[in-house]
């Protein structure tokens, strides 16, 4: 059975116009979310995105846009608290401050 | 983000630029023959004798089995095996033991007997991920290029941005790589994509980037078929296996909060009438195991799609049975208050860290979870206290 999560919530956005079908996208997706379609990339499977932003990051004429974050509930239960930006930063990181730098 | 698990940790301040004769800071290993200062053990690193070293692998890397000469210097050479230290060490890390600093000093590592024309791997110097890679590389000549990401996997740090550009393109002119190869590409695992900008490090550094396969048991296929890629090796998966070995970081992480609970328990069962008992402990033990192990292992089966749904319905069915059980075996069983209580309280946990899940799956959008816990949240946290508040009522009178 395949994971699927919600359907229609995910920010990703890809402006035809300026795709000129080099690939980068469809290469760095670990979601096959793109495909390649008369010479340009278009958008197979969208709910499948988890807005890593590997696509967008790697788009030589930005034409994919993405609202990237991490897709973890106790790092944005504790951005909630802290007011910082929820970033992976799972507990018990403070032990290891015994070596220096 | 995870699978890969994120072992994350605070960023850190890292060296900068050419780094490779500086290695990060686990000095106490790297230089044994010189007097180390305990307090601040980096001012030290520009004085460290680098000769012709290229990467100091410090003494206690069993995994070093050789040194390649070349041009520049000697390169280290690792085992394309593990033994049972790196075995033991990894379930370790796996059970949270060490996990924040298992890290291999970064720099450039050889495979076999590798030239001039042989690949570059670029990796993390997460020693979990570097184990993964170099077990699969067994009867290949490359080069393998260590990031200095902090002792995170790839994926993370990624994400993160200490997998990226700039520690990229100081690694490699750093390394001077361009002096040891003739060829001018890297291979970068594909799930460090999020973090890099190909052409920038294109343009930077002179190395034009390859993404190669997400698993680094697909390496081997990969480099044999000139680098050709097929979808299932671009494609990230989520086995039962992959979810299971990410189960016991999540059960240590309750230990804490559940040693607190037993202690409140402990000290109600002073004045409450009712001493709360084995049920109840069974009760609560059980839903914190179907949040963080039964839920992941059978998280496609279940129905729905928030993680924090299929771990109230799990819950939801496991306390119902504890419920039947208690009438069972007690003759008075439970009260109807202790009954709602119970039905309010439990599941309510197990969703909880089904919910926190989401965050080792490699599945899981941002938005998405976002839109999880608009509802999960709120529902949660009234549904704890609620069922809280009648289980002690009904322990009271």
């Amino acid at each position: 059975m395949k994971n699927r999560y919600f359907k229609n919530v995910v920010s990703l956005k890809l402006d035809k116009s300026r795709c000129v079908g080099c690939r980068s996208c469809l290469e760095v997706c670990p979601h096959r979310v793109f495909e390649l379609f008369e010479g340009q990339s278009r958008i197979r499977d969208k709910d499948a995105c988890m807005e890593c932003g590997a696509c967008a990051m790697n788009c030589p004429t930005d034409a994919i846009t993405v609202k990237t974050g991490v897709g973890c509930a106790s790092a944005i239960l504790k951005s909630i608290f802290t007011g910082a930006e929820p970033s992976c930063e799972c507990d018990n990181s403070h032990e290891s401050d015994s070596s220096c730098c | 983000m995870d699978n890969q698990n994120c072992s994350c940790t605070n960023e850190k301040k890292r060296p900068t630029a050419e780094t490779t004769e500086n290695p990060d800071c686990s000095c106490r290993e790297n230089q044994p023959d010189q007097v180390i200062n305990a307090v601040s053990c980096c001012q030290m690193l520009p004085t460290q004798p680098s000769g012709n070293t290229v990467t100091r692998a410090g003494r206690n890397a069993h995994w070093i089995i050789g040194e390649i000469d070349t041009p520049i210097g000697i390169v280290p050479v690792i085992a394309p095996s593990l033994n049972k230290k790196d075995i033991l060490d990894g379930w370790k890390v796996r059970w949270g033991i060490n996990r924040m600093n298992y890290k291999i000093n970064p720099g450039l590592y050889g495979m076999g007997s590798p030239d001039q024309d042989s690949p570059i791997l670029v990796s993390c110097n997460y020693k979990l991920s570097f184990d993964a890679l170099r077990k699969e590389l067994t009867g290949l000549n490359v080069w393998i290029l260590v990031i200095d990401t902090n002792g995170i996997n790839v994926w993370c740090a990624a994400g993160k941005g200490s997998f990226g550009i700039k520690e990229i393109v100081a690694r490699l002119i750093g390394t001077r790589l361009k002096e040891i190869v003739s060829h001018r590409k890297i291979i970068l695992p594909q799930l460090g994509a999020s973090g890099v900008k190909a052409q920038a490090v294109f343009k930077e550094s002179g190395f034009r980037v390859i993404y190669g396969p997400i698993r680094a048991r697909d390496i081997k296929a990969f480099l044999e078929a000139d680098m050709m890629i097929s979808d299932s090796m671009r494609t990230v998966s989520f086995t039962l296996y992959d979810r299971l070995v990410l189960t016991p970081i999540e059960l240590v992480g309750t230990i804490k909060q559940s040693l607190m609970i037993f202690g409140v328990l402990l000290l109600l069962n002073f004045v409450v009438k009712e001493p709360f008992g084995l049920i109840d402990v069974g009760a609560y033990v059980g839903a914190v195991l179907t949040g963080c192990v039964l839920t992941p292992v059978l998280l496609p089966v279940i129905p729905g799609r928030a993680f924090a749904f299929k771990g109230w319905l799990l819950g939801l069915m496991g306390t119902l049975a504890i419920i039947a059980f208690s009438h069972q075996t007690i003759s008075s069983g439970i009260s109807l208050v202790g009954l709602f209580g119970y039905l309010l309280i439990f599941p309510a946990i197990a969703a909880y860290y089904a919910m926190n899940f989401t965050g080792s799956s490699t599945f899981t959008s941002h938005s998405g979870v976002q839109k999880e816990m608009r509802v999960a949240v709120p529902g949660l946290l009234f549904s704890i206290g609620a069922g809280g508040l009648l289980l002690l009522i009904s322990h009271l009178f």
